[in-house]
């Protein structure tokens, strides 16, 4: 359908970003085309990766046990998602495909090394989520893509990891949020392997440099906070959110680091 | 946009409407069917007061469309209501508390509270803690009674 339209088409998910869109006439699509009862399948382990097909639902993410077994970060970043009743209709790949800057979802994306499968009229493609982003509410894919699964490498040993948010009102945007996790397995003596994402500070969610993550919990804040130059907006300056991503960060490292240290 | 009908289940009763396919369950409910327990708030589903159940699923009626919701089960604040519209039990925790003031939250403020009760028992976790009440409840905005009066009906429903 997405080919055979000349008219602007929306893919319609969850809604839950959508429909505000419709309702405050920011968004004027021609053609909604719903999905909802386009696929059926529940989360699945397959060859090592958490396999999550597009439509789960933010509440399935909440409570599936392969979820929270596999990407704890995951689980735990719901809780930051809108309400209740967003929660029983978002999914994860209308919320990927939104591409918010300050998504929950888009920075556990990044963290945990996820890749998305897009399906085109060219056939299927996988596409890592550190791709995946383009910028304000836009993403890498094609138009006439679509997304039918998330790939969640399945930690093991099960790694540390941590989620921070600081909002205004609970179920807000993230002001900024970080996801941290702490792989044991890759640790070596000198170098802790430790990845981190950030949610709201630039025009698409992050993921910190390598290069500037060490040991030392506050040094490596420092450093990633310094490599940012976060937009300022109605909801908090520039600067401001650069002092969070420094707060955040050092605190995702520690809590990550010291659940990596008890498993 | 040409009208199309559908059959929506709404309490229990099949409605045959007709409606636009950028209608949504909201505008249906409310303005087509009556249902006055059924609330135009915010449109973007924060303040929750156009809460409905979808089959037993608590959703924004402001962010589903009308023809979403055909095929499947629809309850509003009165689907819970025994014969004669005598109140549920969680209702007259409400009344008895003085959680509702000008009562314009309470269908959604209902609904969600009951939804999260009834999850807790099904999933063993048994009576949610006043912190899970107020976690639940961050989407529905009151802004008249200061929510303490919600939480204490909410408890007093719970621990029957």
């Amino acid at each position: 359908m997405l080919t055979e339209t000349t008219r602007e088409a929306r893919i319609l998910a969850g809604g839950q970003s959508l429909m505000p869109m419709l309702n405050l006439r920011l968004a004027r699509p021609e053609l909604l085309i719903d999905i909802n009862a386009a696929d059926q399948r529940e989360p699945a382990i397959e060859g090592g990766m958490l396999r999550l097909p597009a439509l789960t639902r933010h509440r399935v993410l909440l409570e599936h046990h392969l979820v929270r077994e596999h990407c704890p970060l995951l689980a735990e970043a719901i809780r930051h998602v809108g309400n209740v009743r967003v929660r029983n209709r978002g999914t994860i790949g209308g919320s990927l495909a939104h591409a918010d800057p300050t998504s929950e979802i888009g920075c556990c994306a990044l963290a945990t090394g996820a890749q998305v499968v897009a399906r085109g009229p060219a056939g299927e493609r996988i596409v890592p989520a550190s791709e995946l982003f383009a910028g304000y509410w836009t993403t890498t894919l094609d138009p006439a893509e679509i997304i039918t699964d998330v790939l969640i490498p399945a930690a093991r040993p099960r790694p540390g990891w941590s989620f921070q948010e600081m909002v205004r009102r609970t179920s807000d945007f993230a002001i900024v949020a970080v996801g941290a996790i702490f792989n044991v397995a890759e640790r070596t003596r000198d170098h802790a392997s430790a990845t981190v994402a950030l949610a709201g500070v630039a025009d698409r969610v992050v993921l910190a440099d390598p290069e500037l993550v060490d040991d030392d919990p506050d040094q490596t804040a420092a450093r990633i906070a310094g490599s940012l130059d976060p937009p300022d907006d109605v909801h908090a300056s520039g600067a401001y959110r650069r002092r969070l991503a420094r707060v955040l960060v050092a605190r995702a490292l520690r809590e990550a680091s010291a659940r990596a240290a008890a498993l | 946009m040409s009208k199309r009908q559908i059959t929506l289940t709404v309490n229990g009763r099949d409605h045959e409407v007709w409606i636009v396919p950028s209608d949504s369950l909201l505008d249906v409910l409310h303005d087509e069917l009556g249902m006055a327990d059924v609330r135009y708030g915010c449109g973007e589903g924060v303040c929750g007061t156009c809460t409905v159940l979808l089959d037993d699923e608590p959703v924004n009626g402001c962010l589903t469309l009308a023809v979403q919701a055909a095929g499947h089960r629809v309850t509003t604040l009165r689907g819970l209501m025994g014969p004669g519209e005598t109140m549920h039990p969680l209702q007259e925790c409400f009344l008895r508390r003085g959680a509702s003031q000008c009562g314009f939250c309470t269908p959604g403020m209902i609904l969600t509270a009951l939804d999260l009760v009834r999850r807790s028992a099904r999933q063993g976790r048994g009576r949610p803690s006043r912190d899970e009440i107020r976690y639940a409840l961050v989407g529905n905005l009151c802004r008249c009674t200061g929510y303490t009066k919600i939480l204490d009906a909410i408890e007093e429903y719970a621990d029957r």
